[in-house]
């Protein structure tokens, strides 16, 4: 057998994770004593290292594995992406997996398996690696959605979202099938000279291929009408492991999804941005729709992150380097936003009350003052007011969207963002407006959560009044593609 | 020195909020470091009136920067005529605003107070931003404070006024913000490079039907915060509701960011379509001011009477801006300053009977001439000025729009003057019910009159409306050059479409308007 020599260097950030992972399950068959703190340390402290590795690449793209495994900025942007979305996860777990009673080894090493598959995904030049990568992190996140073993709701979302993820997954596959059927290759670049080359020959086999494809990534970005494992999932699993599929998960699909279609299948883009105009507005309409009805938190946010995936794929159907670029970024301030409100539902989480209605977020604002202001942050970022982060991502998306003649998804767009003004304010109205009943027991306070969200926090605010940062790295990142 | 004046104005009450939230919560630190943090701003504003240069018609003390450079956007500041007088207005009335506060806000009184300075903050920012992102961020910063403070502070409706209220607002600047996008685009390709910035936009010359859709989304916008009828639903719920702190703030100076949205963003940058559209802006000015007149007077609640009279009020500001004409824009502008005066004092006034009596209702009241003499003039002077007597503020305003109004089309003075009378029914009906006859109620008997800070409170604005009654010049001299800038931009603008397309725009696109209001 014939194996391509490997130029180890683009698959450092890889390897780092992998090795955290694995020293993180060593270390805790030599621990003694339930307090894993010293592995959480440890899983920062790879993933700290990681993103530093990931950094130092920025703007050297290299190619290895045959051509299949690239590092380029773009892969560089979801690297740091996924690092700095794990190393918050991790901290927001810490205290709130003693409290609920999870052995932290496995979940450590499983979140940075996830995150080692997302970094795949966003780095595979090829579908086939693509499909790796998609595996990898979902089965680490299919366990980790039932990591509270004796909990009937965690059972289930961990059930419910492998047998839909794999039956996704089936159609992702099929699509790579077609895909390779119709144009010889499942190489991303070959992909895109052979569409060149044949023109329509073929054509009928490719869109069938596309659809699929569309198919199997909508379910991972949870886009209507692929979403309905969404709020069952999101309610059942841990709230930290909510966080990490709402923002890590999410993220690395659209690394996949955007590398292949506005990369891959730019030419083909007038038949598919049809389907993706659909696709966009059917998703934000749904999801603002009926998180207005939830009365459970983590169900709201399942819907609003529903919401978000349909403004990202705005940012996909307008395409072009400011589409891309615009969908890059968004992904940047939705990752905070999104990290900072799961953050708040942890702080209120306790043993066999996981305080999860919205009902229980009565009279916040005045009890716990910086906790409810982080949240009304927050909430407000997600409906797009500026000058919070979440307004400079709409921005960004809509102008994206007029520049390109999309002003019909642009309006669709800001009227849902009326829409779900409403539910992200009427959490901001139960915390300020009315009066709470019962003083919930303070969790156990140390610093890791409150670092969690003062983090989110700062980055929301931050990156909203100065985002010119982050529209840079965000260019960067998506320049950097073909 | 002047580099740095707006920028200051701007950012001082934020400051002050965020040493406020340094500061222990005890009452009365708090209400003495408030009433100093917005005396700073008050002060600075002063500086400006004093260092602007009343002759020029340009923006003044401009101060750019770049934001966002990549996108056009920019940091970019200045002042005229219109908003020099509205940022003193909008000074002026927070300092009276958290004076008054010191009588009926007990509860949660430092985070009250932060979010009146962070308010006066996005007020002073929106009148002042040339950059159209700038000056949307400003706008959208407004909504939360004034949500928050009908929600938190207000009556037993709060929660569905304080939501309405910010939904309402949402929905027509989310709208706007499209427009505005869609605006740069057109910049883009027209000049190669995207930019936001108004005075570059001005320039910018765009088809008629374009102009008639992006008008239509700034205006809906405008109409909705001013509020024009049919729009104004939100406007008597949030008033009600409101603190009487926030009713002030949201009488005197947040409506008029939509009449000053127009006169600033709406006309000048869509001038075709603006002429086009005015005689249906002033149809729907007088049914607003009719219709706001006819609901006031069979209110039984006194700040209800107060909420639908801005209604009718805002109409007279429509009016005027719509003729775009030098007498029409200045008594549009003239009457903002007004309506912020009289509805302000009408308000504060409301706000003290309430303290003391815990109702509202008109029927409540009676014979309080005796009890409360000073109460009773002050009432008097600010329902007075509301009505337009001669010799008071109002009645210059209220002229001056109708004098611009006639010169543009006549029809709607007509009408427009029935609103005057009725206004003057109304407000001296509910002063005759309030003030005058025997005391019915025993418990009126004991009422206190006004205390020495809440004269205070009221001292300035009788004197401005003295003032700006008998000497108005004073101020109209120095907004003129300004609004004579405006009209001339939006005439010109006008006809360069007329020319650029050989056919009559303005007849045309009344074709077109007129069409879309039947299928409606």
């Amino acid at each position: 057998m014939n194996l391509p020599s490997i130029d180890w260097a683009p698959l450092l950030p890889v390897l780092a994770v992998t090795t955290t992972a694995l020293a993180v399950l060593i270390v805790d068959l030599f621990m003694q004593g339930p307090d894993r703190d010293a592995l959480a340390w440890l899983a920062v402290l790879g993933l700290a290292v990681t993103a530093v590795i990931s950094a130092v690449l920025w703007g050297h793209p290299a190619r290895t594995l045959n051509g299949t495994f690239v590092v380029d900025d773009y892969a560089v942007f979801f690297d740091l992406l996924f690092c700095a979305a794990s190393i918050l996860t991790t901290l927001m777990a810490v205290d709130y997996l003693a409290t609920t009673g999870v052995r932290g080894g496995e979940y450590y090493a499983l979140v940075l398996f996830a995150t080692a598959g997302m970094m795949t995904m966003a780095a595979a030049t090829d579908l086939i690696v693509i499909f790796l990568g998609l595996e990898v992190m979902s089965i680490a996140v299919y366990v980790l959605a039932g990591v509270w073993r004796q909990d009937v709701r965690s059972n289930e979302a961990a059930l419910k979202y492998f047998l839909l993820g794999a039956f996704a997954t089936g159609f992702l596959l099929f699509g790579i099938a077609l895909v390779y059927g119709a144009t010889g290759s499942t190489h991303l670049d070959t992909i895109a000279t052979e569409i060149g080359r044949h023109g329509r020959d073929g054509h009928e086999m490719l869109l069938l291929g596309a659809g699929l494809l569309i198919i199997g990534f909508g379910f991972k970005v949870a886009a209507v009408p692929f979403h309905v494992w969404t709020p069952d999932v999101y309610e059942g699993a841990p709230t930290s492991v909510t966080a990490l599929m709402a923002v890590g998960v999410k993220a690395a699909a659209f690394a996949a999804f955007a590398r292949v279609f506005l990369d891959s299948l730019a030419s083909a883009r007038a038949d598919w941005s049809t389907v993706l105009w659909w696709l966009a507005a059917a998703t934000m309409t749904v999801g603002n729709l009926l998180a207005i009805t939830q009365s459970n938190i983590k169900r709201m946010l399942a819907y609003s992150s529903i919401a978000h995936a349909g403004y990202l794929l705005v940012a996909m159907v307008a395409g072009g380097k400011q589409g891309g670029a615009a969908l890059l970024f968004y992904l940047l301030a939705y990752t905070a936003m999104n990290l900072g409100a799961f953050g708040v539902v942890v702080a209120l989480a306790r043993r066999g009350e996981p305080n999860e209605t919205i009902d229980r977020y009565a009279g916040l604002g005045f009890r716990r003052p910086m906790l409810a202001l982080a949240m009304a942050v927050f909430m407000l970022s997600l409906a797009g007011v500026p000058p919070l982060v979440g307004f400079a991502g709409k921005f960004y998306v809509f102008r994206a969207a007029v520049d390109s003649g999309y002003v019909g998804l642009a309006v669709i767009g800001v009227l849902n963002s009326v829409v779900s003004a409403y539910y992200y304010i009427w959490i901001i109205v139960t915390m300020y407006m009315r009066e709470g009943e019962v003083e919930p027991p303070l969790l156990r306070t140390r610093p890791y959560l409150a670092a969690t969200i003062g983090i989110a926090f700062a980055a929301t605010v931050l990156l909203g009044v100065f985002p010119g940062i982050g529209f840079a790295l965000a260019r960067g990142g998506f320049f950097s593609l073909g | 020195m002047d580099h740095s004046l707006l920028t200051a104005l701007i950012f001082t009450p934020t400051l002050g909020a965020i040493f406020l939230g340094l500061l222990p919560s005890e009452e009365r630190i708090v209400q003495r470091a408030a009433l100093v943090f917005s005396l700073v701003p008050f002060a600075i504003s002063l500086a400006v009136l004093a260092l602007f240069d009343g002759t020029r018609g340009d923006f003044q003390m401009i101060e750019r920067h770049a934001w966002l450079p990549e996108f056009g956007v920019q940091y970019l500041l200045g002042i005229d005529g219109v908003s020099l007088f509205l940022v003193l207005l909008t000074t002026l009335l927070t300092v009276l605003v958290v004076l008054a506060s010191f009588g009926d806000v007990h509860k949660r009184v430092r985070e009250y107070m932060i979010l009146m300075l962070l308010l006066e903050t996005g007020m002073i920012g929106t009148l002042l931003a040339l950059d159209l992102i700038l000056f949307y961020v400003f706008w959208e910063v407004m909504l939360v404070p004034m949500y928050l403070l009908i929600g938190v502070w207000g009556g037993p409706r709060r929660i569905y006024a304080a939501i309405k209220f910010a939904l309402y607002t949402m929905f027509g600047s989310l709208l706007m913000l499209v427009a505005i996008l869609y605006l740069a685009s057109l910049q883009r390709a027209a000049t190669g490079a995207t930019s936001f910035d108004l005075l570059k936009l001005y320039e910018l010359s765009i088809p008629l039907d374009t102009q008639l859709w992006l008008f239509a989304a700034f205006g809906l916008a405008f109409a909705i915060k001013v509020p024009m009828f049919p729009f104004h639903t939100w406007l008597p719920d949030a008033h009600v509701e409101a603190p009487t702190g926030g009713s002030v703030i949201l009488a005197g100076v947040l409506l008029k960011m939509g009449t000053y949205g127009f006169l600033r963003f709406a006309w000048p940058l869509f001038p075709a379509a603006a002429v086009a559209a005015a005689p249906y802006v002033m149809a729907i000015a007088v049914i607003g001011i009719i219709y706001g007149a006819l609901v006031a007077m069979v209110q039984p609640d006194l700040k209800k009477l107060v909420a639908y009279s801005s209604v009718s009020h805002l109409g007279f500001v429509m009016l005027g801006l719509a003729a775009m004409n030098v007498e029409g824009v200045s008594g549009s502008v003239y009457q903002m300053l007004n309506h912020g005066l009289s509805t302000g004092a009408l308000f504060l006034a409301v706000g003290a009977i309430y303290e003391r009596r815990h109702t509202r209702q008109i029927a409540d009241f009676g014979g309080l001439w005796k009890v409360v003499p000073i109460y009773s003039v002050m009432l008097l002077i600010a329902m007075l000025s509301s009505i337009g007597l001669p010799g008071l503020n109002g009645f210059v305003g209220e002229f001056l729009c109708l004098l611009g109004a006639f010169g543009a089309d006549r029809r709607f003075v007509a009408w427009a003057v029935l609103g005057v009378i009725l206004g003057a029914v109304y407000l001296t009906w509910m002063y005759q019910r309030v003030i005058f006859g025997p005391i019915t109620h025993e418990e009126n008997r004991t009422l206190l009159d006004l205390s020495p800070r809440e004269i205070l409170v009221f001292t300035p604005i009788v004197i401005l409306v003295f003032w700006m009654g008998i000497y108005p010049k004073s101020l109209l001299s120095r907004m003129e050059p300004s609004i004579q800038t405006i009209v001339a931009h939006v005439e010109k603008g006008a006809r360069s479409g007329r020319e650029s397309r050989g056919r009559e725009p303005v007849t045309e696109a009344k074709a077109a308007v007129s069409s879309a209001a039947k299928a409606l």
